[in-house]
Parts: structure tokens; sequence; C-alpha cells
């Protein structure tokens, strides 16, 4: 059975990695939050501080995906890619590279969505060029993360005083 | 190897058995591990005595925290959203009936 809201992180083979997460919703639901722009928006916002700014989703093979974030200090973000396998409320494939080339090459994500009794489990697998590539990303976001929760520790000491 | 080394340090003999693998192959087994900084060996008299590197292992978790902090940032928002996509479907499914 399968706990919704609990988030595994594995690293499947040297340039993969996985995420596993259950969610209490139906499949065709998840998928659209998933495909909309307007859905889309809402959820896959950046790190703390960063607002998603552009989503656009052309949904068919070849068909291309934008994405663009903008911090509040003026930095942008951008990231794309190119569908490449599209089974609706099942598969989605595409590429994706960010413009600011964390990494050399590009990725290739893959997200399937399976439903069981009303919870949907999707598991969303990334495969990058190299291990150095998949490593780097892995590790780099932990300074944003630790920023993060330092913010959260100041906010709430203040909420406090 | 690893599983059985969590619960203690154990001798090379110990780790073997269950595996059914003879000394020679067990310590072959656990050179590969030393190699990987995971195992570490101190040789007493005759015997092997073998413990996890700790580590390393808590290292790739430590990398994989932040990753894994925004991921469950966006998801947590991804299921406030999805709950509101359910209500509005179970609001549109009334009023069509």
């Amino acid at each position: 059975m399968k706990i919704v809201g609990a988030l595994k992180v594995t690293t499947p083979s040297d340039r993969e990695i996985a995420l596993i997460r259950s969610f209490n919703a139906p499949r065709r639901l998840v998928y659209e939050a998933m495909t909309k722009p307007d859905l889309v928006k809402r959820w896959l916002s950046g790190p703390p501080g960063w607002t998603m700014t552009e989503c656009r989703i052309e949904l068919r093979v070849g068909g291309a995906y934008r994405y663009e974030w903008r911090n509040d200090d003026g930095r942008t973000m951008g990231l794309g890619g190119v569908y490449r396998e599209i089974v609706t409320n099942e598969k989605i494939v595409a590429t994706e590279k960010f413009d600011e080339s964390w990494y050399p090459g590009e990725a290739v994500g893959t997200i399937v969505l399976a439903e069981q009794g009303g919870v949907t489990t999707i598991t969303q697998t990334i495969l990058y060029e190299t291990k150095a590539a998949r490593d780097g990303v892995l590790k780099s976001p932990m300074e944003q993360g630790v920023a993060y929760s330092y913010d959260k520790l100041a906010e709430l000491l203040a909420s406090r005083a | 190897m690893l599983r059985s080394l969590a619960s203690g340090e154990q001798n090379l003999t110990e780790l073997a058995a269950p595996l059914r693998m003879s000394f020679p192959a067990a310590s072959k087994h656990v050179r590969v591990l030393e190699k990987a900084r995971l195992v570490r060996r101190r040789i007493v008299g005759r015997t092997h005595r073998c413990r996890l590197h700790a580590a390393p292992l808590k290292k790739i978790a430590e990398w994989t925290e932040g990753y894994r902090r925004f991921w469950e940032e966006r998801f947590r928002t991804l299921d406030s959203l999805l709950q509101e996509m359910k209500a509005k479907d179970a609001g549109r499914a009334g009023a069509g009936r």
C-alpha cells in the first residue's frame, strides 16, 4: 500500500534520479495538474522567492514545452524540452534542458502514473547524460535548501519575538 | 553484507555463513566494500573484524537533502491543488444531475 505524502528519492542507476510520490487523487486529475499550464503554474514554482512567469505546453509528440521563473531580485531561470512519448493519464517522456546549462547535455524525464483505489503514484525518473551531471543536480539545490531552512528559522524566531 | 553489518561489527566468518560463502570469497567481497569505503576491516589475530563505515552513506543522504526538500515542497503544494480540483469536480458532478 502506498503511503500518500511520503517522497522517495532514489538513484536507480548512476545517471538517474527517481522520485516516487503518491497522491490522494485520481490519475486523470494528477495528469491534468501536470500538463495544463494554468495548473502547472500553481505548484511548480521554483525555490522560495521564485515565481513561474511562463508556462507553455504543446502536449503532443514532437511538441515543445517552456517554463520560466523569475526571482524577487530579477534573476530568471528557464527550462524547456520536447515531448517524445505521451500516453494520456499514464506516461509522459520529454527531454529537458535548463537555459543556464548547469549540466552538460540534455536530460530525459519520464513520468509514469499508476492509480489504485483513488490513490495515484507517480514515478518521475530523470536520466542525465553523465554521472557527473546527475550528481551535480542532486548536490546543487543543497545551498538553496540550507538557505531556505535558515530563512524559515529566522521567520519563526521573528514571529516569536 | 551491508545489511548484516548494520546491526554491528562481525567477523568475516560470521558474515559469510548466512550467505554460504567461502572465507576467501567473502574476503574478496569485503575488499570491494573496503575500496568503496563502505566497510572497515581490522585483523585481530586470525579473525577479520568488519564494520560499517557510515560516513559515505551519510554523505549521500546529506547531498540529496536540498533536492528532496525542494520536491517535497512542490508536491505538498500539488496536494492542495489536487484537493481543490477534486472538490471542483465533485461540485460539477453534483450540479450536472
